[in-house]
């Protein structure tokens, strides 16, 4: 089998797993679902509010599906011997982080879908105005936490620390990134650590494309790319099988 | 041109040097044993003829290629059982099998593969119910799948059962009778005995004795030979057992006895070892 083959099985193969392992799907894509109903609830937010939550939670939800979850996997995978396994068989390098790159990303494009159709037909927010628009953020959100995620393992010594060192970032991320309300009523110096930070820029992209937020598409989207390089050269730069 | 060829390898980590000048050669068809205590670079050795590490300096073949380059050529034509690996815990057995077969051009037939270690009761079973001696096996099962021609062994038998060492054995035997190729690291004496066509005794990163198992210098370690006198046994210790024994039974012979539970041993492959590896030795 040539590598774009044998990607495409380690592909499937982990479209399988998944499925078998309910308490990760869950923490995939039912809790940014329950943030999102919960916030939407107890806050009894308006439609302006609406308006920023429902990117808002989709930036959150491509973080989730992407960052933390390589960043949580590969950390378990090196530590258990399976990266150095794989290391051991002809499969390539490429093929298999391109099959667990597409999973993730299949991943986090379902959980945009979700939050977009539940912002819909629950809360009436309208249908995306800009579909292609959305379809590219998620993407430059993908590369780029996915990169970051990879970057990201090599910083965590061992399964055990897993959890702290995912949610030290995540959740500190999501809340000053303007996931639950808008960033820019930030004070100064948490505005500007959100403002270089990459999370508000996907959520501002995101919000362009599903409710025509004004943001600058463009500076976000460079953003974006500017932390998907950093990310790819410390992923590869620091891999390790084992 | 033999299988492996390793000459006056050498592999530092930082100031320590774990490997010193390793050298020997494995032939195609040979089932090679190395042995030797915890850090003597046996597991550096082999990770480096794997691939995993790169050497610091000397010559390394295998297969006629240099592993350092990790050609996926020769990666499809060699097969690695790691001392400790994990499995995709979620993945049935026939799964993994079958997923692992997908990377090789000309695979085992998976279920064939899941019998030849014993594990078809097993198959359609999560690799996490395994037990340790279940996993050993399946991490055989991963390493022939790809019906390799040379097939590295890192303590294979270690957590094993006497059941499931029979049938690891067995198929490392049936290996050989396959024409293929064998690097064995062991810690089980018995294991090198029974399954090495020839071993290598590396202590601290150098080879300190290489042979055919039971034609392994024996060093001091030295003949036994015993008898009972008087319902207690006798033990005389030599290193010219012909000789000894020429006069005990000349003696005997002279005064009218017999030398009742006469027994001469050669060395074994544990009293060489022990003797080759006793710390506080320089090599």
């Amino acid at each position: 089998m040539n590598a774009a083959a044998l990607a495409w099985e380690q592909f499937r193969f982990e479209r399988k797993l998944f499925w078998r392992n309910p308490s990760a799907a869950f923490f995939n894509f039912l809790l940014p679902l329950l943030l999102l109903v919960l916030t939407a609830t107890a806050f009894r937010v308006d439609h302006d509010s609406l308006e920023v939550l429902i990117p808002g939670i989709a930036g959150m939800g491509v973080l989730a599906n992407t960052f933390t979850s390589l960043a949580f996997n590969l950390t378990l995978l090196r530590e258990d011997g399976v990266l150095k396994r794989i290391r051991g068989t002809p499969m390539p390098a490429g093929a298999y982080l391109a099959g667990l790159m597409g999973s993730v990303t299949l991943n986090a494009f379902l959980q945009v879908a979700m939050v977009v159709v539940i912002g819909n037909l629950a809360y009436g927010v309208e249908w995306p105005t800009d579909p292609a628009l959305l379809v590219l953020f998620t993407l430059l959100g993908v590369a780029c936490f996915a990169s970051l995620g990879v970057a990201f393992s090599h910083a965590i010594p061992n399964q055990d620390a897993a959890p702290a060192y995912t949610n030290a970032i995540f959740l500190p991320l999501i809340f000053i990134s303007g996931v639950f309300y808008s960033s820019d009523n930030l004070p100064g110096a948490l505005k500007l650590i959100a403002d270089v930070l990459p999370l508000k820029h996907l959520i501002d992209g995101l919000s362009a494309a599903i409710v025509g937020g004004g943001a600058d598409v463009g500076a976000a989207a460079a953003v974006l790319g500017a932390w998907t390089l950093g990310g790819l050269v410390l992923a590869v730069r620091f891999f390790r099988w084992e | 041109m033999a299988t492996i060829e390793v000459h006056d390898l050498r592999k530092s980590y930082g100031d320590v040097e774990a490997v010193r000048g390793v050298s020997f050669s494995v032939e195609r068809g040979e089932v090679f044993g190395l042995l030797g205590p915890n850090g003597a670079g046996k597991t550096t050795t082999v990770e480096i003829l794997e691939g995993y590490r790169r050497r610091s300096s000397g010559d390394v073949r295998v297969l006629g290629q240099d592993p350092e380059e990790r050609d996926r050529r020769l990666q499809e034509r060699v097969g690695i059982v790691l001392q400790s690996c994990g499995f995709y815990t979620r993945a049935t057995v026939r799964e993994a099998v079958e997923h692992f077969a997908k990377a090789y051009p000309k695979p085992r037939d998976p279920a064939e593969t899941i019998a030849l270690v014993g594990l078809e009761d097993k198959a359609d079973e999560h690799t996490k119910t395994l037990s340790g001696g279940q996993k050993r096996r399946l991490d055989l099962a991963l390493a022939l799948v790809g019906d390799p021609e040379l097939v590295f062994l890192d303590e294979p038998t270690t957590g094993f059962d006497p059941a499931a060492r029979r049938i690891a054995w067995n198929v490392v035997r049936r290996l050989k009778e396959l024409d293929k190729t064998v690097l064995l690291t062991t810690h089980y004496l018995d294991e090198a005995q029974e399954l090495a066509d020839r071993v290598a005794i590396v202590k601290d990163g150098s080879v300190v004795a290489e042979g055919p198992p039971d034609q392994l210098r024996p060093g001091t370690a030295r003949y036994r030979i015993s008898y009972l006198s008087d319902d207690r046994r006798v033990e005389h210790q030599t290193d010219d057992p012909t000789d000894l024994l020429h006069r005990l039974t000349g003696d005997a012979i002279a005064r009218g006895e017999r030398l009742e539970g006469l027994e001469v041993a050669r060395p074994t492959l544990e009293e060489v070892y022990l003797e080759l590896t006793r710390e506080g030795d320089s090599p």
